[in-house]
């Protein structure tokens, strides 16, 4: 479309975020579910072998890395001496995304 | 809100952002071993129960999680949904304060 | 003899878009189109244009979505289905057809302080500013805007927060807080904090696209929002 390259970067940064933010509380109950003892915990994990939650799992490994590639963006704009190639670290943060999604997808 | 509390937001949030940038990076690479051949609780309770070391780590995460998603936050809800009144950040300190608790409560329900 | 398709927004705030074809020719400009539509084909037109040269920025207009300078586009580079969409320009109030009001743009460069205070007088000696210094660079990159709008009228940040000072405003703002012999800095700084300032700017890097003379507002408000920080943990602000 018509906005530049920055501009994508910048929306997959925000909306990843909110993604996280949203998954967080849900992270962790899960996680405070091991309160109870291992086998509350090990019935929240057998709930996450569905392939459609799996799918969701690695949809917010793929979002973290989206967002922390993002955020290194930012932050290289905002406190780097400004160079010409900055627009080039929205494409540096997109493949770096890929290849953490990647290797979530390699490892599960 | 007065510009000086808004311009320490800023600072908080790429201080934050720093901090997590570090803790993002142990996180994935932990979880993406951690995650191979399959997840029991078992395994990870074993791995983690009693770990002061992790402890001590996911709640410097937790923290900083803390500070960092309500600011962002802040400026969706202001820009996409027009939310500019007082409330937004009553409720964004609610969110965050309950970020707290339940990342605490997971931690201490994973590490101690 | 081929023509263009131009599709031009006749109305104000509310209005439509009216369809011309004119005839088409080499090296032909939206400058040029919009001149023959308002001569041969609709008087009603209402545009602006000066120079029609590129040093003005008065001709500047969205043209298929994008803010441009109209007289340095040449409508080659910019068909899309070898038709034209024109319309006024984005984030401004629309006075009539091409032309907006831009007050605010104006009104928000007042807000950032974007004016200059000396601290010497005519009897003071002449100050010696080095071209090479690193605050001196800053500045020198910034100072060419001409104050033409399209960068406000790219910044998407603009549109969805009718506060957001913008992108030229804050541009000026650091070639004044980059230039050592401006003695507002402290009142600048704290113009141009918090959410209707830099530190709105999510670094999309619009602005710095379309800016027509190449200038980076993005690079300036980085290191508004550095000084501003600095400014903050000193206790300045």
């Amino acid at each position: 479309m018509k906005q530049p390259s920055s501009y994508w970067a910048a929306m997959v940064h925000r909306l990843s975020g909110v993604a996280l933010a949203l998954f967080l509380p849900l992270h962790f109950w899960a996680l405070g579910q091991a309160l109870g003892g291992a086998e509350k915990l090990d019935s929240f994990l057998a709930w996450t072998e569905q392939p459609l939650v799996k799918f969701a799992e690695w949809g917010i490994v793929v979002a973290l890395a989206a967002h922390l590639a993002g955020g290194l963006r930012v932050l290289a704009l905002e406190f780097l001496p400004w160079r010409d190639w900055q627009k080039t670290l929205a494409a540096a943060a997109a493949a770096a995304t890929l290849a953490a999604g990647l290797a979530f997808a390699l490892a599960l | 809100m007065n510009v000086k509390l808004q311009s320490y937001l800023w600072i908080a949030q790429r201080a934050s952002a720093a901090v997590l940038a570090l803790c993002v990076c142990v996180h994935l690479a932990t979880l993406i071993y951690a995650v191979q051949g399959g997840l029991s609780a078992a395994e990870i309770l074993g791995r983690t129960r009693g770990n002061t070391g992790w402890f001590a780590f996911y709640t410097l995460f937790v923290l900083a999680v803390t500070v960092h998603a309500p600011i962002g936050l802040r400026s969706i809800f202001s820009e996409w949904l027009g939310w500019r009144a007082a409330s937004r950040d009553v409720v964004l300190a609610l969110f965050g304060a309950s970020i707290a608790v339940m990342g605490m409560r997971a931690v201490f329900a994973v590490f101690a | 003899m081929s023509v263009v398709r131009v599709s031009v927004w006749k109305g104000a705030a509310k209005g439509a878009f009216q369809d011309f074809e004119v005839p088409r020719h080499p090296s032909q400009t939206v400058l040029d189109v919009v001149t023959y539509i308002q001569r041969a084909l609709d008087p009603t037109l209402a545009y602006r244009f000066a120079c029609r040269v590129g040093m003005c920025g008065s001709c500047a207009m969205m043209v298929n979505g994008v803010p441009r300078w109209t007289c340095r586009t040449h409508i080659d580079k910019v068909l899309e289905n070898d038709s034209l969409r024109i319309e006024p320009l984005h984030n401004l109030p629309v006075i009539r057809d091409l032309v907006t009001d831009m007050t605010v743009f104006f009104d928000k460069w007042a807000r950032a302080r974007g004016r200059f205070h000396g601290r010497t007088n005519r009897r003071d000696e002449v100050a010696r500013v080095r071209p090479d210094s690193e605050n001196r660079k800053a500045a020198d990159a910034g100072i060419e805007c001409i104050g033409c709008g399209v960068c406000y009228s790219a910044c998407e940040v603009v549109a969805w927060n009718p506060d957001y000072l913008g992108p030229a405003a804050l541009n000026r703002a650091w070639t004044l807080a980059m230039d050592e012999r401006d003695a507002a800095n402290r009142e600048r700084l704290r113009a141009v904090a918090g959410d209707a300032g830099c530190h709105a700017c999510h670094t999309h890097l619009s602005c710095t696209e379309r800016c027509p003379k190449q200038i980076s507002p993005t690079a300036a408000i980085a290191g508004l929002k550095r000084a501003v920080a600095g400014a903050a943990l000193r206790g300045e602000l």
